[in-house]
C-alpha cells in the first residue's frame, strides 16, 4: 500500500485531471499528424482506463459511503467544494466511461479524417467532464462538468456530423440548456434553503442529503430536476432531439451519446431528484412510471418502422432507457440495481451497436436499410459480431441485456404490477424490430453489387469489438462483481429515501392528495 | 454422502458447450476462408479482390444437395474433425446422463432428487437465482431422451449435411441446441429454465434459417422466435408472480412451500390459475398449441434433422415437460388445468385436420407433431402427467424417425419435398422405408407399438381421470383416427403406387449412407419397443414407467388440493372397451386411407372437388395465418408508422421546433434593439433571471 499513497489519495483527480493533460499534449502536436495524435489520444484514454481499473481495486463493497473522496474548499466564501468521490451507484458508470473511451478513439482512426487534432481534443475534453459528472459530490462541481459535457458534443455533432448536422446540434442544445437552466434555478433555490435551515451556505451534497426539505418546496424543485434529466434520458414525449443527435452525431459521438450521456440524465435521478426530495418522488412515481412504459413501447413500436439502421438504434434507446427509469421507480433494492446494471448494459450493447452501423456506414456511405442485405456471406466475422450485439439488445438470457431487464421487471412487478406487464411486452417487441433490421441487413441475396466487394472487420475493428463482447458474456453469466459492489449503496439508498419521505411527511394527515399537499387546494 | 458418478452432472450440459467453442473455432478459422474463396469473395485480411463470379453462387434450397459446389476436391480436413467433435459432444453427454440416471436408480425411490449448484447466477437482495441442475425422474427422462435421440439426429447429421457448405456452422449451432436443451431440462430453477428456454428458441431461430440467403427460411426463423416470445413474456411474468408468492424460483423450494402458503392463505386459489396461466402461455409457445402454433409448420424451412430433433421430438416437448414439471401448482387450479386439457385436444384434432390435405411431407410431420403435443397436453390437463411424458418419450422416439426417413427420401429425390412428386419409393429406399413403416404404425397407435401404449393411456385418463370427460376422451379418440389416416396418406403417396418423380430425379435416387440409416434403424427399434417400458397393468405390464415418475408426481398430489391425480382405474373391462374402439378408430383411418390412396386414387380429388369451400378451407390451413396478418402484424406496423411521422415528427417536433422559432424570432428582435454583443449581455441576462428566480422561487415557498 506504500507505493503510491498519493496517487490512492488522488484517484479520482487523476482521473479527472488525465485527460485534460492529454488535450493540452495535443495542442503541442503538429496537425498534420494524424497518426501521432490519434496514438496519443488512445494511449491517454487506455491510460485512463487502467488507472481507472484501481478505483474498483480500492473499492469496499461493504460500506454505502463515498470512497475516495477528495474534498477540497473551492470558493468557500460561497461554500463550494470541490469534493469528488464514488459509491456503490456511480462506481460502474465511471467504470463505463473510461472503458468506452478507448474503444471509441479507435473506432475514430478511420471515420474522422478532417480536423482530426480538434476531434480529438474534443473527445478528451469530453472525457474529462464525464468522468466528473459521475464522481463530483458537490451541487456546483456537478453543474459545471455537466454543462462542460454540453459544449464539446455540440461541436461533435455539429462540425463532424451528418448532413443535417446543424439542425440536430441546435436540437440537442436547446433541448439540453432548457433543461440546465431549470436544474440550475432549483440547484440555487435548494442552497438558500440549506442557508435558511442551518445559517451557512454549502452544496456539498452530503450535507443537503441530511436536510429535511418542505414538501412544498420538493414539489417544485423536483419538477425542475426533472425536466432536466427527462430531458437527457431522454423519458416520452421529450425524447425526439435523440433521434436527431443520434443519426447525425459521427460514430464515436453516437457511441458516447448512448453509452454515458443518457445515463447522466438516469443517474441524476437516483443521485438528486430522487434522493433530495423523496416524497415528491414517491408522488411523481404513477406519472414517471407510466411514462417509462409507454417509452418502451413507444420507442420499440416507432424503432420496428425506421428505414435509417441508426434512427433505428436510436429510437431503441428510448425503450432501452424506460426500462432503466422503471427500475429506478421501483424503489426497492432489486429494481434499482437492476436500473444501474442495466444503464451499463445499454452502454455497452447500444455503444456496440452504434459502432456496428459505423463499420458498414464506413464502407458504404449510407445508413439506409435497404441498401444493404445478404451482408452475412461476404463479411462472416461482422455477421457474429452483429448477431451477438443484436441477442444482448434484446436481452436474450446468457446475455447482458436479460440480467438487467430482468432485475428491474422483478423489482417493479412487486410495486407496479400492470404497468410492468405492459412493459413486458416491450421485450416482444425488441425481438421485432431488432431481428427484422437484422434480417433485412444481413440475411436474404446480396442485391447491391458494391456490397459484395466489402471487406470484413479489420484487426482495429476485431480489437475495439472484442472486450464489448466480452463483457455482454461476463455480465450475463456471471453478474455478481458488478452487483455485490452496488448492494451497500443501493440498499442505503432504499433505506434513506423511505426514511426522509417520513421525516418531511411528519404531521401530514394519512391520505392527503396532491392537491391539498402542494396546492393547499380544498383547504 | 458421497454421491458419486452424479457430482459429474455438470458434464452433460459442459460437453456440448465445448463442442460449441471448439467446432466455433473451426468454423471461424478453417471454414470461413473456405467459403469465402468458394464465393468468389476476398479472402480474410486480402485486399480489394474483384468477385469473377459475383451474385451466380445461388443458394442450395434445402435439401438440394450435390448441386456442384462441393467437388471431391474440395472436402477438407476440418469436416472430418467437425463430423468426430460434434456427436462425439453429444455422445459423451449421453454417457454421463446414463451413468447418472443409473446412480440415481440405485437409490431408493424417495431419494431420487439430487440437487448441483455450481454458482450463484443473479442475485439481488432476497432473490437468488443459481446455476444449479436437478436431477430427478422427471429430469432423466428428458436428458436421456434430449441426448440419447439427440446423439442419433447428430450422427444422422454428418451423413444429410455431407454436402453443405456451412458445414461446421451447423454443428455449431446444433451443439449449442444441445446446450441449451440440457439448461432447461436440468435446471433447478424457473429462471435458469428460462436460459435454457430462450436458448433453445435461438438455436431454433438460427438452425430454421440456416439457408439464410432463402427469404422464405429467414422469415420462418423470425417468426418463430418473435412468436415464442409471446410465449416467453408469459413464462416471465408467471416468474416474477412465483418469486413475490414464493419467495424463490427454484422447483424445491416453491413445492416444498405450497402447503404452507395454501394454509396462511397467501396461496389463492386465483393466484394459482394466474400463475399457471402465465406459465402455460409460455407452453403454448414453445410447444406450438392454439394459438401460438403458427410457427411450428413454417419451421420446416430448416434442414430435415433440425425438424426432427427441434421440431419434433426434443425443445418443442419443453413446454410439456414445464407443465409437468409444475404439476404441483396447476393441479392447485382446477381452472388452468380445465384450459389446459381443453388447449390440449382443441390442438389435438385442429392440426390433425390440416394434416390431411398437406402436400409437402415436412408440413404433414409438423401439423402431426402439433396434434401430438396437443395429446400430450391433454394429459397434463386432466392430471395423467406422467401418461404425459410417456407419450412425449415415444413420440420422441416415433416422430424423429419419421422426421428423419423424410429427410432420407427428400435426400434421395434431390430435395423433393412434394409428395404429388413421389410415389413408389419404396423399391429404392428400402431401409428408410422399413423403419419409416414402423413409425407409422407406432403413431397410428398400432397395438403393441410404443405409440400404442402411451397414447391409449392418455385416452383412457382423459376418460377416467377426475379431470376428465367423456368429450375430451372423444375428441382424442376422434383426432386418433384421423391420425391414422393422414400418415397411412402419407406413406401411401410416398412409397407405394407408381412413382410420379420427375425423370431426371428418379435417375439419382439412391439409399441414404449408413450414418443415416443406422440411427434410422434404432429408431426404429425404440419406436416398436420403446413403450414396452409402460405396459398398463390391465394389459399384464407393471408400468415401470409411471412407476418410475411416481416419487415426482406423487410428492405433487400430496402437495396438491387433489387425489392421486393419476387416478385408480375404476374399470378394467370399461379399459379395455375404450381400448378397444380406439384401435377400432385407428384402424378405420388407415383402412380409408387405403382406400383412397391405393384403390381408388382419383377419389381425393372428386372429394376436393365436392366441397370446394371446406377443401379450400382446410388446404390453407384455415386462414390463421392470414387472419393472424391482417388482424396484428398490419394493425401495429401501421399504427407504428403513424406515431412515428403524425405523433412524433409532426406533433412534439412540430412543438419544439415552433418554441424554437419563437425564441428565435424573438431574439432577432432583441439584437436589433440592443446591436451590441449579443452574446455576453444575453448570458449575463440569462445569469441574472436564473438567480432572481431561484430566490424568488424559494422564498414563495418557505413559510
Amino acid at each position: 500500500m506504500t507505493g503510491v499513497p498519493l496517487l490512492d489519495q488522488h484517484l479520482l483527480s487523476v482521473l479527472i485531471g488525465l485527460p485534460l493533460v492529454g488535450a493540452a499534449a495535443l495542442l503541442f502536436l503538429p496537425r498534420e499528424g494524424h497518426r501521432t495524435i490519434r496514438n496519443v489520444t488512445f494511449l491517454f484514454t487506455l491510460a485512463e482506463f487502467l488507472l481507472s481499473l484501481l478505483v474498483v481495486a480500492r473499492f469496499e463493497s461493504g460500506t454505502a459511503a463515498m470512497q475516495l473522496v477528495e474534498s477540497v474548499p473551492w470558493i468557500p466564501r460561497y461554500g463550494i467544494g470541490y469534493i469528488v468521490g464514488v459509491d456503490g451507484i456511480s462506481l460502474w458508470l465511471l467504470m463505463l466511461t473510461t472503458f468506452i473511451m478507448p474503444i471509441t478513439i479507435l473506432s475514430a482512426y478511420s471515420s474522422v479524417q478532417k480536423h482530426v487534432k480538434e476531434f480529438m481534443v474534443f473527445m478528451l475534453i469530453l472525457a474529462t467532464a464525464m468522468v466528473g459528472v459521475f464522481v463530483a459530490t458537490d451541487l456546483f462541481l456537478f453543474y459545471v462538468f455537466w454543462e462542460m459535457v454540453l459544449i464539446p458534443m455540440y461541436f461533435l455533432i455539429g462540425v463532424w456530423g451528418g448532413e443535417r448536422r446543424i439542425y440536430a446540434a441546435i436540437k440537442f442544445f436547446l433541448y439540453t440548456f432548457v433543461g440546465s437552466v431549470l436544474m440550475l434555478v432549483a440547484i440555487l433555490a435548494l442552497y438558500f434553503h440549506h442557508y435558511a435551515v442551518t445559517g451557512t451556505y454549502t452544496t456539498d451534497l452530503v450535507k443537503l442529503y441530511s436536510l429535511t426539505i418542505p414538501v412544498k418546496m420538493q414539489f417544485w424543485l423536483f419538477a425542475a430536476f426533472f425536466l432536466a434529466f427527462a430531458f437527457k434520458v431522454p423519458m416520452f414525449p421529450f425524447h425526439t432531439w435523440l433521434p436527431d443527435a443520434h443519426t447525425e452525431a459521427p460514430t464515436a459521438g453516437s457511441v458516447i451519446l448512448a453509452a454515458v450521456l443518457l445515463k447522466m440524465g438516469t443517474y441524476g435521478f437516483l443521485r438528486f431528484a430522487m434522493a433530495l426530495f423523496p416524497v415528491a418522488a414517491s408522488d411523481f412515481t404513477p406519472l414517471i412510471v407510466t411514462l417509462a412504459v409507454i417509452g418502451i413501447l413507444y420507442g420499440a413500436l416507432v424503432a420496428m418502422v425506421q428505414k435509417d439502421v441508426k434512427r433505428l438504434v436510436a429510437y431503441s434507446s428510448v425503450a432501452h432507457l424506460g426500462f432503466v427509469m422503471l427500475g429506478l421507480f421501483a424503489l426497492n433494492l432489486q429494481g434499482i440495481e437492476g436500473g444501474i446494471l442495466q444503464m451499463i448494459n445499454h452502454g455497452v450493447s447500444t455503444g456496440a451497436l452504434f459502432l456496428v452501423v459505423g463499420i458498414i456506414y464506413e464502407r458504404r456511405h449510407t445508413r439506409l436499410i435497404s441498401e444493404f442485405g445478404g451482408l452475412s456471406r461476404v463479411l462472416p466475422v461482422f455477421a457474429f459480431c452483429f448477431m451477438v450485439i443484436t441477442l444482448s439488445s434484446i436481452g436474450l438470457p446468457g446475455t447482458n441485456g436479460f440480467v438487467g431487464e430482468f432485475l428491474i421487471m422483478l423489482g417493479a412487478f412487486r410495486t407496479h404490477m400492470w404497468h410492468t406487464a405492459v412493459a413486458a411486452t416491450g421485450v416482444i417487441f425488441a425481438a421485432v424490430y431488432m431481428l427484422w433490421m437484422f434480417q433485412r441487413v444481413m440475411y436474404g441475396k446480396v442485391t447491391q453489387e458494391e456490397n459484395l466487394r466489402l471487406e470484413d472487420m479489420n484487426g482495429r475493428e476485431v480489437a475495439y469489438m472484442l472486450p464489448l463482447l466480452l463483457l455482454v458474456f461476463w455480465i450475463g453469466v456471471y453478474p455478481q462483481p458488478f452487483l455485490r459492489r452496488m448492494d451497500a449503496s443501493v440498499a442505503a439508498f432504499v433505506t434513506r429515501f423511505e426514511a426522509q419521505k417520513q421525516a418531511a411527511l411528519r404531521g401530514s394527515p394519512a391520505g392527503e392528495t396532491m392537491l391539498v399537499r402542494y396546492f393547499d387546494s380544498g383547504k | 454422502m458421497v454421491s458419486g458418478v452424479l457430482d459429474y452432472l455438470w458434464l452433460v450440459p459442459a460437453f456440448p458447450l465445448l463442442g460449441v467453442i471448439l467446432n466455433g473455432v473451426l468454423a471461424l478459422i478453417a471454414e470461413r476462408p473456405f467459403l469465402l474463396k468458394e464465393a468468389g469473395l476476398p479472402p480474410p485480411g486480402g485486399s480489394h479482390g474483384h468477385p469473377s463470379r459475383g451474385n451466380s453462387h445461388a443458394t442450395e434450397a434445402p435439401g438440394s444437395h450435390g448441386s456442384g459446389a462441393s467437388g471431391p476436391h474440395s472436402a477438407p480436413v476440418y469436416r472430418n474433425v467437425v463430423a468426430f467433435l460434434a456427436p462425439g459432444a453429444v455422445g459423451a453427454s449421453f454417457v454421463v446422463a446414463l451413468l447418472c440416471v443409473l446412480s440415481l436408480a440405485a437409490r431408493p425411490p424417495e431419494g431420487r432428487t439430487f440437487v448441483q449448484i455450481l454458482f450463484p447466477w443473479i442475485q439481488s437482495g432476497s432473490f437468488l437465482a443459481p446455476v444449479g441442475f436437478q436431477l430427478d425422474p422427471l429430469s432423466s427422462v428428458m436428458a436421456l431422451v434430449v441426448t440419447g435421440v439427440g446423439f442419433l439426429i447428430h450422427v444422422y447429421s454428418v451423413g444429410y449435411m455431407s454436402h453443405e457448405r456451412a458445414f461446421a456452422r451447423y454443428f455449431v449451432y446444433l451443439n449449442l441446441f444441445m446446450f441449451a436443451m440440457l439448461m432447461l431440462v436440468l435446471a433447478n430453477n424457473y429462471l435458469l429454465m428460462f436460459v435454457g428456454w430462450e436458448g433453445v428458441g435461438l438455436c431454433s431461430y438460427l438452425l430454421i434459417g440456416y439457408w439464410y440467403e432463402k427469404q422464405s427460411a429467414s422469415d420462418a426463423g423470425k417468426k418463430a422466435f418473435i412468436v415464442n416470445r409471446i410465449g416467453d413474456f408469459g413464462f416471465l411474468l408467471g416468474v416474477f408472480l412465483i418469486f413475490w408468492t414464493f419467495g424463490s424460483v427454484s422447483f424445491t423450494d416453491v413445492f416444498a412451500r405450497i402447503p404452507l402458503l395454501r394454509d396462511s392463505g397467501v396461496l389463492t386459489a386465483g393466484m394459482a390459475t394466474a400463475i399457471t396461466l402465465l406459465l402455460f402461455l409460455g407452453a403454448t409457445g414453445k410447444s406450438a398449441q392454439i394459438p401460438l402454433y403458427v410457427w411450428l409448420p413454417d419451421a420446416m424451412e430448416g434442414p430435415t434433422p433440425v425438424s426432427a430433433l427441434i421440431h419434433a421430438a426434443t425443445m418443442v416437448t419443453a413446454g410439456v415437460y414445464m407443465v409437468a414439471r409444475s404439476s404441483a401448482l396447476f393441479l392447485l387450479s382446477p381452472d388452468a388445468m380445465s384450459v389446459v386439457a381443453v388447449i390440449g385436444a382443441a390442438t389435438a384434432i385442429f392440426s390433425a385436420t390440416i394434416g390431411i390435405c398437406q402436400t409437402d411431407i415436412k408440413r404433414v410431420l409438423a401439423y402431426s407433431t402439433v396434434s401430438q403435443l396437443g395429446y400430450m397436453f391433454l394429459a397434463c390437463g386432466v392430471g395423467a402427467f406422467a401418461a404425459g411424458i410417456f407419450h412425449l418419450m415415444t413420440h420422441a422416439f416415433f416422430k424423429a424417425l419419421l422426421f428423419l426417413g423424410s429427410g432420407s427420401v427428400i435426400h434421395a429425390l434431390s430435395g423433393e419435398q412434394d409428395m404429388r412428386k413421389m410415389g413408389g419409393v419404396r423399391r429404392y429406399l428400402p431401409v428408410t422405408f422399413v423403419t419409416m413403416f414402423a413409425a407409422t404404425l407406432a403413431i397410428s397407435g398400432i397395438p403393441g407399438l410404443s405409440g400404442f401404449f402411451s397414447k391409449d393411456e392418455i385416452l383412457w385418463q382423459s376418460f377416467s381421470s377426475p379431470h376428465g370427460s367423456p368429450a375430451l376422451w372423444f375428441v382424442g379418440a376422434l383426432a386418433a383416427g384421423i391420425t391414422a389416416f393422414y400418415m397411412f396418406r402419407l406413406v401411401f403417396l410416398t412409397f407405394y403406387g407408381g412413382s410420379r418423380m420427375d425423370p431426371e430425379v428418379e435417375k439419382h435416387v439412391h439409399e441414404s449412407p449408413w450414418t443415416m440409416t443406422v440411427p434410422l434403424s434404432i429408431l426404429a427399434v425404440l419406436s416398436v419397443a420403446g413403450g414396452w417400458v409402460g405396459i398398463p397393468a390391465s394389459l399384464g405390464g407393471d408400468n415401470r414407467f409411471e412407476e418410475w415418475l411416481a416419487p415426482v408426481f406423487r410428492s405433487v398430489a400430496a402437495a396438491g388440493a387433489h387425489g392421486a391425480a393419476t387416478g385408480a382405474h375404476p374399470s378394467v373391462s370399461l379399459e379395455f372397451g375404450l381400448m378397444g374402439i380406439s384401435v377400432g378408430v385407428a384402424l378405420a383411418g388407415i383402412g380409408i386411407a387405403y382406400f383412397l390412396y391405393r384403390l381408388r386414387t382419383s377419389k381425393p380429388a372428386e372429394i376436393a372437388r365436392r366441397v370446394p369451400a371446406l377443401y379450400d378451407l382446410v388446404y390453407h390451413k384455415y386462414y390463421v395465418d392470414e387472419i393472424y396478418e391482417w388482424a396484428v402484424v398490419r394493425r401495429v406496423v401501421d399504427g407504428s408508422v403513424w406515431l412515428w411521422q403524425m405523433f412524433d415528427a409532426l406533433f412534439i417536433d412540430g412543438i419544439v421546433n415552433g418554441i424554437a422559432d419563437g425564441v428565435r424570432s424573438a431574439g432577432d428582435r432583441v439584437r436589433r434593439l440592443q446591436a451590441g454583443i449579443v452574446g455576453g449581455y444575453a448570458f449575463s441576462l440569462l445569469a441574472g433571471a436564473v438567480l432572481l428566480v431561484g430566490y424568488i422561487l424559494y422564498r414563495s415557498m418557505v413559510p
